[in-house]
């Protein structure tokens, strides 16, 4: 991480620091989230995997021209030129699950990601501006959720739909994941409470709502992208966990599923490799271009790995390292 | 001490929480809980034995859902956890079987990544911008975001169908008797090799980015500066005066994590077939086994806040600021 980013940090980026900066406006966001890209190798590589996944998600058609489906008569076929992944055991090509499979994790890890960050978002940020008994309430509920084990909660409710499709992964996933992105919002907006363009709002007259949505959310747009994209992380790991059990396994083409019956059928004792390594691995680089880019922004925006003064670095340290706790992983388990 | 009466009483909300969560929802969802069950039997069962059935399932008919709540709750709260109906045994028993396989498998491996982990993110942050702390966060950023039940599936691939030398699943060999011989105990190590080297891979990374951090802040202070002008060895102030105050934030997420030791395997102990915990929760859930799920879900709940409590008293006793905060 060494030359990248010290290139970048001497082009002058805006506003260091994102978590402690003082309201950066959603453009100087994104002007800092564009250098990142370009300046930062691991958000190049990550963007550049999200670039083809997004390519595919979008455009499958121009990539596989077998039906995901289909019955053959050649179950569980080698690899050849008609199969370049070879058959499943019903015959179905495993190249068109693998390309057909993409806008559904695409959709799910977008989905998830915007829906937990946005109810956290309500949550965490409401608490946090109304305080008193309303903070106490969606404090204690939050705090609830986060200690409640959700991945094997998540097996138990799975449990009920097994034709889900993606519409109920997204619900569940999304309901049930946004304790920690709540809490992380709510001491970020209880930080701003004494600044003085939120008491200006307040003299003004403004009501709640406005001041929440206007004055308070646009201060935290970097905090919000981080947590986005730990959430689409979350969403495609948890979500791939799922239907590798056997989540929505009759009627769903995803990445997951066909893991799930690459399982079933022993894939790897009768040598069709590719059956499980190439999902797996669409998983695993779909997850790190997440990863990568979250890092990778993260690292722009921290000044602790830059040099500056001992309280600055201190503070936005153990502001990041919080955010790192998060993506410590447990929750995608 | 108001802390402690909060947290208790934290505590005893949050297992309650749990509990009627196990409770409503399968009374939620579409079909009853017997009728699933009778399913699984092929529907060759008698009208009493589905009393019995639901009876075993604290489902009583005649009662309406909030006695039935009732029931259940002092049911737990006196131990009584019902009769698995898929291993045919009290649920007590199947999770008293299955505990000590997770805990050792999962536990330790936590453990170790815990320790590797923190020592290679101390490093990397001490020798910052070298080669190994140009390869080391990358890489484990890598490890952390790929799915670990594939990473399983991967090391069967090579070091039990390529190379045969490790055993694919399983707890043990199926002819082993358990005792305390040698070839018993080399057997089960042998068996935890795999799925243990899978937590392992993707456990690993977290610790390295968050202990490399905090020490990345902790070198800037006073006092290791202090440290390297007094002339100590390099590795003194890496050690005991770095990478101690470093740690402390790691040793919270550690406490943590091992409360998650218990649920934090389901998906490896399923493609290993490793009969812990996990193993069974799956089952239960393919089988419709409510009262097994509901076991398993309180234990896995208990044990995380076990853990949480733990690592309150931790950090009081390793951390003297937050005593006086707290």
């Amino acid at each position: 991480m060494a030359l990248p980013v010290t290139t970048g940090q001497a082009a002058g980026l805006p506003e260091p620091g994102g978590l402690t900066a003082a309201g950066p406006h959603r453009r100087t966001a994104l002007r800092r989230f564009t250098q990142a890209i370009r300046t930062n190798r691991k958000a190049t590589i990550g963007v550049a995997l999200m670039a083809i996944f997004i390519f595919v998600a979008l455009f499958p058609g121009l990539l596989a021209h077998q039906s995901p489906t289909a019955y053959s008569p050649h179950i569980t076929a080698p690899p050849s030129a008609a199969h370049w992944l070879g058959t499943d055991n019903i015959g179905a090509d495993i190249y068109a699950q693998v390309i057909d499979g993409t806008r559904n994790v695409m959709i799910l890890a977008i989905a998830v990601g915007a829906l937990t960050t946005a109810v956290a978002m309500v949550i965490g940020v409401t608490a946090a501006y109304l305080g008193g008994v309303w903070d106490g309430v969606l404090n204690l509920v939050t705090d609830v959720l986060l200690v409640i084990p959700i991945f094997p909660l998540l097996i138990i409710i799975a449990g009920y739909f097994p034709n889900a499709g993606n519409d109920v992964l997204i619900v569940v996933l999304s309901f049930t994941g946004w304790s920690y992105t709540a809490r992380q919002l709510r001491s970020q907006a209880q930080s701003l409470s004494n600044r003085d363009f939120l008491l200006a709002a307040r003299v003004r007259g403004e009501r709640p709502f406005y001041v929440i949505m206007v004055e308070i959310i646009p201060t935290m747009t970097s905090l919000l992208l981080a947590s986005f994209l730990n959430n689409a992380l979350y969403a495609v790991l948890a979500g791939s966990g799922l239907q590798f059990i056997g989540l929505g396994k009759s009627n769903n083409v995803s990445w997951g599923t066909t893991l799930y019956w690459a399982n079933q059928n022993a894939a790897w004792t009768t040598g069709r490799y590719l059956w499980f390594i190439v999902p797996g691995l669409c998983i695993a680089l779909l997850g790190v271009a997440f990863a990568f880019i979250n890092y990778a922004f993260d690292e722009i925006g921290n000044p602790a790995l830059r040099p500056l003064s001992a309280a600055k670095v201190r503070k936005a340290a153990e502001a990041s390292t919080r955010r790192r706790l998060a993506s410590r992983g447990e929750r995608a388990r | 001490m108001r802390f402690i009466i909060r947290r208790a009483g934290f505590f005893l909300l949050t297992l309650w929480a749990a509990l009627s969560l196990n409770f409503f929802l399968p009374r939620l969802m579409p079909g009853s809980p017997a009728e699933r069950i009778i399913a699984h039997l092929h529907g060759a069962v008698s009208q009493s034995e589905v009393r019995a059935i639901e009876l075993s399932l604290g489902i009583n008919n005649s009662q309406g859902i909030w006695p039935q709540y009732f029931t259940y709750l002092g049911h737990t709260a006196t131990g009584n956890l019902g009769l698995s109906y898929s291993q045919g045994e009290p649920v007590s028993k199947v999770i008293g079987g299955a505990l000590p396989w997770t805990l050792g498998l999962v536990g330790i491996t936590t453990i170790l990544a815990f320790i590797l982990g923190t020592a290679i993110g101390a490093v990397a942050a001490w020798r910052r911008g070298s080669r190994f702390d140009s390869v080391m966060p990358p890489l484990f950023v890598f490890t952390t975001a790929i799915p670990f039940f594939w990473v399983g599936m991967v090391l069967i691939l090579i070091f039990s169908v390529h190379l045969g030398w490790l055993p694919a699943g399983g707890n043990t060999g199926q002819l082993a008797v358990p005792s305390f011989s040698p070839s018993y105990i080399g057997d089960v190590l042998v068996h935890a090799i795999l799925p243990s080297l899978t937590l392992l891979i993707t456990g690993i990374g977290g610790w390295v980015l968050t202990m490399r951090n905090n020490m990345v802040t902790t070198l800037t202070e006073d006092y290791v500066r202090m440290a390297r002008a007094k002339g100590l060895s390099s590795f003194r102030v890496m050690a005991d005066y770095a990478a101690r105050n470093a740690i402390l934030p790691n040793l919270t997420g550690f406490a943590m994590s091992l409360g998650f030791v218990v649920s934090g395997a389901i998906l490896v102990e399923y493609v290993f077939n490793y009969q812990g915990v996990g193993y069974y929760l799956l089952n239960a859930v393919g089988y419709d086994d409510y009262p097994l799920m509901q076991g398993l879900f309180l234990i896995i709940t208990v044990a995380v806040l076990v853990a949480i409590l733990l690592s309150d008293i931790a950090t009081a006793i390793l951390d003297p600021r937050t005593r006086t905060a707290g």
